[in-house]
């Protein structure tokens, strides 16, 4: 189950900055004594083109926070974070540049 | 070798200012810029609106002393009286005042997991992010008016003070001299509002070290587990007059919560 998600964009003098929290435990190979559960794809789209591509390690600490600075943008496009997780699990969010 | 380092560390433990110039402040700034505290106000605010309860109801219409449902600065002016109560009331205590009248739920139902923890906040820590939040900017004015108020606040007081338990301790034990540490955490002299204000402007918060909300009424409790004292009873008279005592302490501070802790 996945647990809410919120994300800012906001226009910055030729950047756009987003920061994006997620509810998500990351509980490392250690912890869970061989069952871990750790987000491992994040993508961020602008207007549906994707813009990152990461790929994120149980060493990321629960409730993550994530900042990107996309050159350019304008008020009002779209950006979309999801994650897709090592069980399977996924979620995302949606907001425009404000 | 041994003999130097216990110097160093002598030295460490007496030297109040080193305290001040530590990383810790850069840590903490580093720490909050991080900190996921508004996906807990988000699922307070989701608990808040969520109908429960014998009668069904949410709590939309519960009145945190600023009239029914009113949110805004609410937090800011707790604790104060509570005339359909008749007594003072902290925001724990009052959210269980109203689960119990408005949604008709029992006390031992809503008090049976107050703590949460890193999996599964409480809905009282959730409700409390969400509640505080929406004061946030705002000055501190617990109520001081009010005879019960008088006598919580003078309770809270000699509460502070008072020494009890197997080790002798009261909470003045530890927050009663200034330059005063734990490891890397400074201990604020809590009835001095120069110390009282920063600290009492950032509860509820977000400790980063177990991932989890804390609230007032934990802090308190957990206070007197590490004093070694029987474990109070959640929103009892004692635990918010603590709470009253040294709000009204701090009182005029602009709230800065939810926070962060170490």
């Amino acid at each position: 189950m996945a647990g809410p998600m919120k994300m800012r964009a906001t226009l910055a003098g030729g950047h756009t900055d987003v920061r994006v929290l997620m509810t998500h435990p990351m509980a490392t190979e250690q912890q869970t004594k061989g069952q871990p559960h750790f987000i491992q794809n994040l993508t961020v789209k602008v207007n549906g083109k994707t813009v990152v591509e990461g790929e994120i390690s149980q060493a990321v600490s629960r409730n993550p926070v994530f900042s990107f600075r996309l050159k350019g943008g304008a008020k009002g496009d779209k950006i979309e974070v999801s994650w897709l997780d090592n069980k399977g699990d996924t979620n995302k969010t949606e907001s425009a540049v404000a | 070798m041994m003999k130097r380092a216990w110097a160093c560390a002598a030295a460490l433990v007496f030297a109040p200012a080193l305290a001040q110039q530590s990383p810790y402040a850069d840590y903490q700034r580093m720490a909050a810029e991080s900190a996921p505290i508004e996906l807990f106000e988000l699922g307070g605010e989701e608990l808040w609106k969520k109908p429960q309860g014998p009668k069904n109801v949410s709590l939309e219409k519960c009145d945190l002393g600023q009239g029914p449902g009113v949110l805004k600065g609410a937090y800011a002016g707790l604790p104060r009286y509570f005339a359909d109560a008749d007594r003072v009331m902290d925001l724990e205590t009052r959210l269980l005042y109203c689960m119990t009248t408005l949604q008709g739920r029992g006390r031992e139902e809503t008090t049976k997991r107050v703590f949460g923890n890193a999996d599964q906040p409480s809905e009282m820590e959730l409700l409390s992010m969400f509640v505080a939040g929406r004061s946030h900017g705002m000055p501190l004015r617990p109520g001081r008016e009010h005879a019960k108020e008088k006598a919580s606040y003078a309770l809270g007081q000699k509460l502070y003070f008072h020494r009890a338990g197997p080790w002798d301790f009261s909470c003045a034990s530890c927050h009663g001299e200034e330059g005063k540490r734990i490891r890397m955490s400074e201990l604020p002299v809590l009835y001095k509002p120069q110390y009282a204000r920063p600290l009492m402007s950032t509860w509820p918060a977000y400790r980063v070290s177990t991932s989890s909300v804390v609230t007032l009424q934990w802090r308190m409790n957990d206070c007197y587990r590490q004093m070694r004292m029987p474990e109070p009873v959640f929103a009892s008279d004692a635990t918010v007059a603590l709470i009253h005592f040294m709000t009204v302490t701090a009182e005029g501070v602009p709230y800065r919560g939810p926070a962060i802790k170490r």
